[in-house]
């Protein structure tokens, strides 16, 4: 099926190379940060962990959102999602191999990863969230290249392929737990000592990634001949409103434990994210303005009328997207950090390099989906480009 | 690879026993008229079914300049000194009160403990989190007395362990090492950019009947390091006569490093 990405239109190849610039240049970066050492960037003794890890934690949440069509559409058989399933494991698959890229770009040694394996150590999260992703991985890729194969052939998928599926979906709630746990068992970082952590995950996940989807799918009605069609948008922005609003109510739980019980090593961190901690108020202007995307989304998707007028759907979208990502990609990770374990309160400010190192990435998880959806869509005869359906030209099978 | 490694250390120990047998004595000697006897075979590599050190802060604090440790330590064990401070790696140094001990410190305390440093490595904790979390076994505690290991040719630089330590007791190796090392020792390995590292309890020295370099360069006798299981021990000594505290006693991770303040 592969085949069916190497061939395309102008724009698509635009595109794809214009991605591939991007990585070029972000591999640049990776190898003068891999000759120089971490050191360039702005990580240090105190905020050991930043950018990268903040990257990994929210693209595991992407990536675990899938379920969020997956379930519908096969253990309830909610025909609707028939169309879009396909998007949402590829999404996963693309998600999950740019949290491995961040994970790779964030060692120390990042040869020496195997020694994951070679020594597997239960009593690491770290271990076990390999074990999971990798096995998300696994399962989506199975999954993604059986359905889509039958599909290619007008078949219907073997049996063996439905417990597989139905294994996946608690799969996927696994690995954003697991992510979890990787902060919140720590002792030394009250912070993320919460039991919220992992359902508060759950619920930022399942209302980020629905809302990507949604994007994606409007994004490729416009630019291709694929319509995912109005009732599987609809029900995937009533998807992200439950679980935005869910979200917003279990940051406020944590922020009501924090501030009514007073105890400062919970309020300072709530501080320094909210006010700013002597005199180092970084973080504030950024989770205002999360804040305030957050109110402005929960308002337009609460609101039937502005839900299912698509202009105000895509503005929700963003905002919901944009909010989460703030909290989640910068807030979440660096604010454990500070103050310290000593008292400190030191800054983090993300250099070019780690900037440019992460943008490739995303180009990289980009490029995934852009291949990946064209070989799904022309699978099914929809890639056409809309200008070459507009000009009524022949309808030319699937870019090939 | 890790485990040869930890044998060859075992074997070069044991060879080294010959060499170190003077230093040993003098070591001795020295502690002796301390009065805090470690318990040292002359013959043989210092052991204990469980290391803890003592620190006396009052000592510490009539001696303010005094840097001995932190340098006698650094220099054995080829320390990096960085400028930046975001780069800095460290085995021992001194932290003020407050930070050192920041669920003890209140607004009236006198004034000397305040503003006087308190010294700070790895406690190696009976409970570690460091070794809870790492994905790779690059560090462990050792069974039989306690130490809390690592291995820098297994770490894979993940930096787990810095994040679960709730000490700051360990650095990460941003940049190369060695062109910030003063003097590069070559009885002692000095280590590649991208791995954690940490104070050992000098298990290098142990190993050769030698006490930790800290201990045995601190004039004034306030380092005291000796078996926790041996209730006639130097430590055990000091731990039922005198007040004693330890760092975030609260969390459960059990530190083997106590204070007198
Ligand atoms: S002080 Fe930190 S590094 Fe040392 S044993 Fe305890 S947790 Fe581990
Ligand atoms: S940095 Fe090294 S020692 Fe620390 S947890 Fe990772 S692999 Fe283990």
């Amino acid at each position: 099926m592969l085949e069916k990405a190497l061939v395309g239109d102008k724009r698509y190849w635009t595109w794809v190379i214009s991605l591939m610039a991007v990585i070029g240049i972000a591999t640049l970066f990776y190898l003068r940060q891999y000759s120089e050492g971490l050191g360039v960037t702005g990580l240090g003794r105190d905020v050991t962990w930043g950018f990268y890890i903040a990257q990994f934690t929210f693209l595991v949440g992407v990536a675990a959102s899938a379920v969020m069509v997956v379930l519908p559409y096969y253990l309830h058989d909610y025909k609707a999602f028939a169309k879009i399933t396909i998007l949402g494991e590829f999404l996963a698959i693309s998600a999950v191999t740019m949290c491995m890229t961040f994970i790779f770009v964030d060692m120390g040694q990042p040869f020496r990863i195997v020694n994951v394996f070679l020594y597997p150590s239960p009593t690491s999260m770290m271990f076990w969230d390999t074990v999971s992703l990798s096995g998300y991985m696994v399962l989506n890729i199975i999954i993604s290249h059986v359905t889509l194969g039958a599909e290619k052939q007008g078949i219907a998928p073997p049996k063996w392929i439905k417990p597989v599926i139905i294994l996946s979906i608690p799969w996927a709630v696994s690995i954003h737990t697991v992510t979890a746990f990787l902060y919140a068992g720590l002792g030394a970082r009250p912070f993320w000592m919460t039991a919220i952590l992992a359902p508060r995950f759950l619920a930022s996940a399942f209302a980020a990634g629905p809302a990507l989807l949604i994007l994606f799918c409007l994004i490729l009605r416009k630019v291709t001949k694929f319509d995912a069609g109005r009732e599987p948008v609809q029900t995937l922005a009533k998807i992200v409103t439950y679980a935005m609003a869910v979200n917003v109510f279990f940051v406020l739980m944590e922020v009501f434990t924090a501030v009514y019980s007073g105890i400062p090593e919970h309020l300072e961190h709530f501080k320094f994210m909210f006010l700013g901690l002597e005199g180092n108020s970084m973080m504030a202007p950024w989770m205002w303005v999360s804040s305030i995307l957050a109110v402005v989304s929960l308002i337009l998707l609460l609101n039937p009328k502005a839900r299912r007028n698509e202009s105000w759907l895509v503005v929700a979208c963003i905002a919901v997207f944009m909010s989460l990502w703030i909290d989640k990609g910068m807030a979440l990770i660096v604010t454990g950090f500070v103050p310290s374990v000593l008292g400190a309160v030191p800054t983090y400010v993300p250099t070019v390099t780690e900037l440019m190192i992460s943008l490739g990435i995303y180009a990289l998880g980009l490029l995934m989906v852009t291949v990946l959806y064209k070989i799904a869509l022309s699978v099914r005869g929809q890639w056409v480009s809309k200008k070459i359906v507009e000009t009524q030209r022949s309808p030319v099978k699937a870019g090939s | 690879m890790g485990i040869d490694r930890r044998k060859f250390f075992k074997v070069s120990g044991l060879t080294a026993l010959g060499l170190a047998g003077g230093s040993v004595s003098k070591v001795f000697s020295s502690e002796d008229s301390l009065g805090t006897v470690a318990p040292v075979r002359p013959e043989g590599p210092l052991t204990a079914q469980r290391w803890a050190m003592v620190i006396d802060l009052r000592k510490c604090h009539e001696h303010a300049d005094c840097n001995d440790c932190v340098t006698a330590c650094h220099t054995t064990h080829n320390v990096p000194k960085w400028e930046n401070p975001k780069d800095e790696v460290k085995w021992i140094w001194k932290e003020s009160f407050e930070h050192a001990f920041h669920d003890q410190e209140h607004p009236y305390q006198q004034e000397s403990l305040k503003h006087l440093p308190a010294l700070v490595l790895c406690n190696h904790c009976d409970n570690p989190p460091c070794v809870r979390v790492c994905p790779t076994g690059a560090t462990w505690k050792r069974e039989k007395d306690g130490i809390v290991m690592m291995d820098w040719h297994r770490c894979i630089g993940c930096r787990y362990c810095v994040v679960a330590c709730p000490y700051g007791s360990r650095s990460f190796n941003w940049r190369d090492p060695r062109p910030k090392i003063q003097k590069i020792q070559p009885d002692y390995p000095t280590r590649s950019r991208g791995v954690v590292e940490k104070c050992t309890f000098c298990d290098e020295r142990l190993a050769r009947g030698m006490l930790p370099a800290c201990v045995e360069a601190c004039k004034y006798g306030a380092m005291h390091f000796g078996d926790l299981e041996d209730p006639n021990s130097n430590v055990r000594e000091l731990l039922s006569e005198r007040y004693t505290i330890r760092r975030k006693p609260g969390l459960g991770t059990n530190p083997e490093v106590y204070y007198i303040v």
